[in-house]
C-alpha cells in the first residue's frame, strides 16, 4: 500500500537489556516490533514485569534501546545526540503519567503551558488562549490558576492531559493514567482521551492494567515477557 | 533565557523557607566583609593620615660619604682597615636644579628644599636641644600645612623671626613676641623673635623643632648657599618606594620613602590586609558552601519535576541555567541585603561608636562585593546544577 501515510511510530527488532556485559545481564524486551499509524488507539496490556514501562520509555525517547531502531514520523532515532532527542520528544510526543506528575510551582495554566514555553520562551497570547480552552475541554475552566496541590487527583490528572495536548503532539503515550483514580474518574479520564484521539488525531498509545478499558481501545497490544504476543 | 529564569524563580520562591534561610546567611555573611573590610581601610587610612601628617613622603639627602680606597696596583695585595666616615652636614650640589627637575615629574605633588640640623635653644642659663628647620614657606606648607596647627601668633618665618613648638615654648618660658637666642656649635648664633607657636600634637616635634627661614638657617648651620634635605609628598602613597629609587637613580642622592622609615607600619598595614583577605575568603567561602548545599537539597528534592520538565522537551543546557541562575540570584540577592546592611553598620559605628576615627565607605566596596557574591553563587551552584541536568529521566520520573 504505497498510498498508506508515514507510521507515527515503528518498531524494528527492539531489544532493551540492563545491566550489559556483568554476569547478571538481564533482556527485557526480546525484540520488538510494532507500527502505530495516525489516530491510532491502542491499548498497550501485560501482566507486571513485562517491560510494559521500560517500552513506553524507550517510545517516548526517555530512554534507548540497546539494539534494534525506532522511527518516530519516519525519523531514525538511534543515533541521535541527547538534544536533538529531546527536540523531537518536545515537538512530537505527549505525556501522561500515573502520578500526574505536575510542577508543584506553577498554576494549572502554567503548567499546560510549559511545553510550549520551554521550547519558545514567553507564550504569545494564542497559545494562552489555546491552553485555556484544553483546560476548558478538560472540565478546569474555573481552576485555571490554581496550583496542583489545590486541585484533586483526577483533575490533576485532566492537567497532565491538557499539558500533554498543548504541542499538538503526534503521538500521546500514557502510563497507567487511571492507575490510582477512583472507577467514575478513570472512566471519565479515558473519555477524554478518546475525545482528543478524535478531535486532534493524534495516535494514543495507553499503558494499562485495566482489562475493560483496554477492551474499549481499537487494538489491543499484549505484551507477555518482553514480547509481543 | 526567559524559561529559565522564570522556572528559577519560582522554584525559590516555592521553597521559601529555605531560601529565606540562605538568604540570610549571605546577607550576614556579605555585611561582615563590607564591614570588616570598610573598618580596616579606614583605620589604615585613619593611621597613614596621622603617621604622614607630619612627615613628607619622601627625604631626599645627599649621598653618603665614603671613605676613597686607592685601587692596588696589578699583582699586589693590600690590607685596609677602614673607619666608617662620619657624615658631615653637607648641601645638595645644584639643588636648585634637581628642585627644578623634581618639579616636573607628575608622580610627585609637592617639593620642599629644607635646611636642617642640629642646635641649642638659649634663655639665661637653660640650653634645649633643638632641630632648625630653614624652609621656603609656601613650598614647605604643601607637604605639612604647620599653619594650621599655629596656637599663638602667627606663621612667619624671616627676617629674623621664628616659629617654634609649644612644649619648647613652656619649656622656656616663651610666648609669641619673645625673643630667643639659637646657638649651633662653631660658635656661630643668632637672635630670634618668636612670631607663632604652634601643636602638632607630637611631642618630639613640639619639643624641638624651630622653624626659620632658608638663610637664618643656611647661616646658622654653615651651609652658606645650600640645603641638605628636599622633601617631597606624591599622588600615590603606596608607590612612594618605586618613585624614591627612581628619583634616586635620577639624580644620584639618597631617597628614602616613608615606607622604609615606617617599615614597621607598613608591615603592620600588610598584615591587616591580608587578616581581611583571609576573613573575606573564608566568609565567601561559607557562603558558598551554604549556597550549595541549600542547591543541592533542592536538586533532590525536584528530582521528579526535573524529570517531568526533561520529558516535556526542556534541554539539559537549560536545566543547567535553571540552577546556575538559582545559584546567581540567591548571591545578588543576598549580597545587596548584605551589603545595605554592612553599609548601616559603617554608619552606626560612624554616629554611635567610639568616634576615634571616621569610617569611609567606598562605593565600589558595595559593588564588588555583590559581584563577587553573585559570581561566588554561581560556581557554588555548578556542581548541584550539573546533577541536575545530568539526571536521567527515567529515573528521575520514578523517583518518589
Amino acid at each position: 500500500m504505497s498510498d498508506k501515510p508515514t507510521p507515527v511510530l515503528s518498531l524494528v527488532d527492539v531489544r532493551k537489556s540492563y545491566n550489559i556485559g556483568s554476569p547478571n545481564e538481564v533482556e527485557i524486551l526480546h525484540g520488538i516490533n510494532l507500527t502505530v499509524q495516525e489516530r491510532d488507539f491502542s491499548a498497550l496490556v501485560g501482566p507486571s514485569g513485562s517491560g510494559k514501562s521500560t517500552l513506553l520509555n524507550i517510545i517516548g525517547l526517555l530512554d534507548q534501546p540497546t539494539s534494534g531502531e525506532l522511527y518516530i514520523l519516519g525519523q531514525p532515532t538511534r543515533e541521535m545526540q541527547d538534544e536533538a532527542r529531546t527536540a523531537l520528544r518536545g515537538n512530537t510526543i505527549g505525556f501522561v503519567f500515573q502520578f500526574h506528575h505536575l510542577i508543584q510551582a506553577f498554576t494549572a495554566l502554567e503548567n499546560v503551558l510549559m511545553p510550549l514555553m520551554i521550547k519558545n520562551g514567553k507564550p504569545k497570547a494564542a497559545f494562552v488562549e489555546r491552553a485555556k480552552n484544553l483546560l476548558n475541554e478538560v472540565g478546569l475552566g474555573n481552576h485555571i490558576n490554581k496550583k496542583p496541590d489545590e486541585l484533586s487527583g483526577g483533575q490533576q490528572q485532566r492537567v497532565a492531559i491538557a499539558r500533554a495536548l498543548i504541542t499538538r503532539p503526534a503521538l500521546l503515550l500514557a502510563d497507567e493514567p487511571t492507575g490510582n483514580l477512583d472507577t467514575k474518574t478513570a472512566a471519565e479520564i479515558f473519555e477524554l482521551f478518546r475525545k482528543f484521539n478524535q478531535q486532534f488525531g493524534c495516535a494514543v498509545l495507553l499503558v494499562t492494567h485495566d482489562a475493560r478499558l483496554s477492551t474499549t481501545c481499537d487494538r489491543t497490544i499484549t505484551l507477555v515477557d518482553g514480547q509481543t504476543v | 533565557m526567559w524559561i529559565e529564569s522564570t522556572i528559577a524563580v519560582k522554584f525559590m520562591r516555592q521553597g521559601r523557607t529555605q531560601t529565606a534561610l540562605i538568604m540570610v546567611g549571605i546577607s550576614v555573611g556579605v555585611s561582615v566583609i563590607v564591614f570588616i573590610t570598610a573598618l580596616i581601610l579606614g583605620l589604615q587610612s585613619n593611621i597613614i593620615a596621622r603617621t604622614l601628617g607630619t612627615q613628607s613622603h619622601i627625604r631626599v639627602q645627599p649621598p653618603d660619604e665614603k671613605n676613597i680606597i686607592t685601587p692596588n696596583r696589578a699583582g699586589s695585595v693590600a690590607l685596609v682597615t677602614e673607619d666608617k666616615r662620619a657624615q658631615r652636614l653637607r648641601s645638595i650640589l645644584n639643588w636648585q636644579d634637581v628642585r627644578d627637575t623634581l618639579d616636573t615629574l607628575p608622580e610627585i605633588k609637592a617639593v620642599s628644599p629644607v635646611v636642617s640640623g642640629p642646635a641649642f635653644a638659649r634663655k639665661g642659663e637653660v640650653f634645649k636641644s633643638i632641630s632648625i628647620l630653614g624652609i621656603d614657606p609656601p613650598r614647605y606648607e604643601k607637604i605639612i600645612p604647620i599653619s594650621t596647627d599655629i596656637i599663638s601668633g602667627k606663621f612667619k618665618v624671616g627676617a629674623g623671626d621664628a616659629v617654634i613648638g609649644k612644649i619648647l615654648a613652656d619649656d622656656l618660658g616663651l610666648r609669641a613676641g619673645n625673643k630667643l637666642r639659637i646657638e649651633s656649635g662653631d660658635g656661630r648664633a643668632a637672635v630670634v623673635t618668636i612670631a607663632g607657636i604652634f601643636e602638632i600634637g607630637v611631642r618630639d616635634l613640639d619639643a624641638r623643632f624651630v622653624y626659620v627661614d632658608l638663610k637664618q638657617a643656611q647661616s646658622l648651620l654653615g651651609l652658606y648657599g645650600g640645603i641638605n634635605l628636599i622633601d617631597l609628598t606624591v599622588q600615590d602613597l603606596f608607590a612612594a618606594d618605586a618613585t624614591a629609587a627612581r628619583i634616586s637613580r635620577l639624580t644620584g642622592l639618597k631617597a628614602e620613602s616613608w615606607m622604609e622609615t615606617n617599615a614597621q607600619l607598613v608591615n603592620a598595614l600588610a598584615s591587616q590586609s591580608l587578616s581581611t583577605s583571609i576573613i573575606t575568603f573564608f566568609v565567601a567561602l561559607s557562603v558558598a558552601f551554604g549556597i550549595a548545599s541549600v542547591l543541592a537539597i533542592s536538586v533532590t528534592q525536584r528530582t521528579r519535576e526535573i524529570g517531568i520538565l526533561r520529558a516535556m522537551g526542556i534541554r539539559r543546557s537549560q536545566m543547567l541555567q535553571v540552577f546556575l541562575l538559582q545559584g546567581g540570584l540567591l548571591g545578588l540577592i543576598g549580597s545587596a541585603v548584605g551589603a545595605s546592611f554592612g553599609y548601616g553598620l559603617v554608619m552606626a559605628f560612624n554616629v554611635f561608636g567610639p568616634k576615634l576615627f571616621y569610617i569611609e565607605l567606598p562605593t565600589y566596596l558595595i559593588g564588588s562585593a555583590t559581584a563577587i557574591a553573585t559570581v561566588v553563587g554561581i560556581l557554588a551552584a555548578l556542581a548541584p546544577a550539573w546533577r541536575a541536568s545530568r539526571l536521567d529521566p527515567v529515573q528521575a520520573i520514578r523517583y518518589v
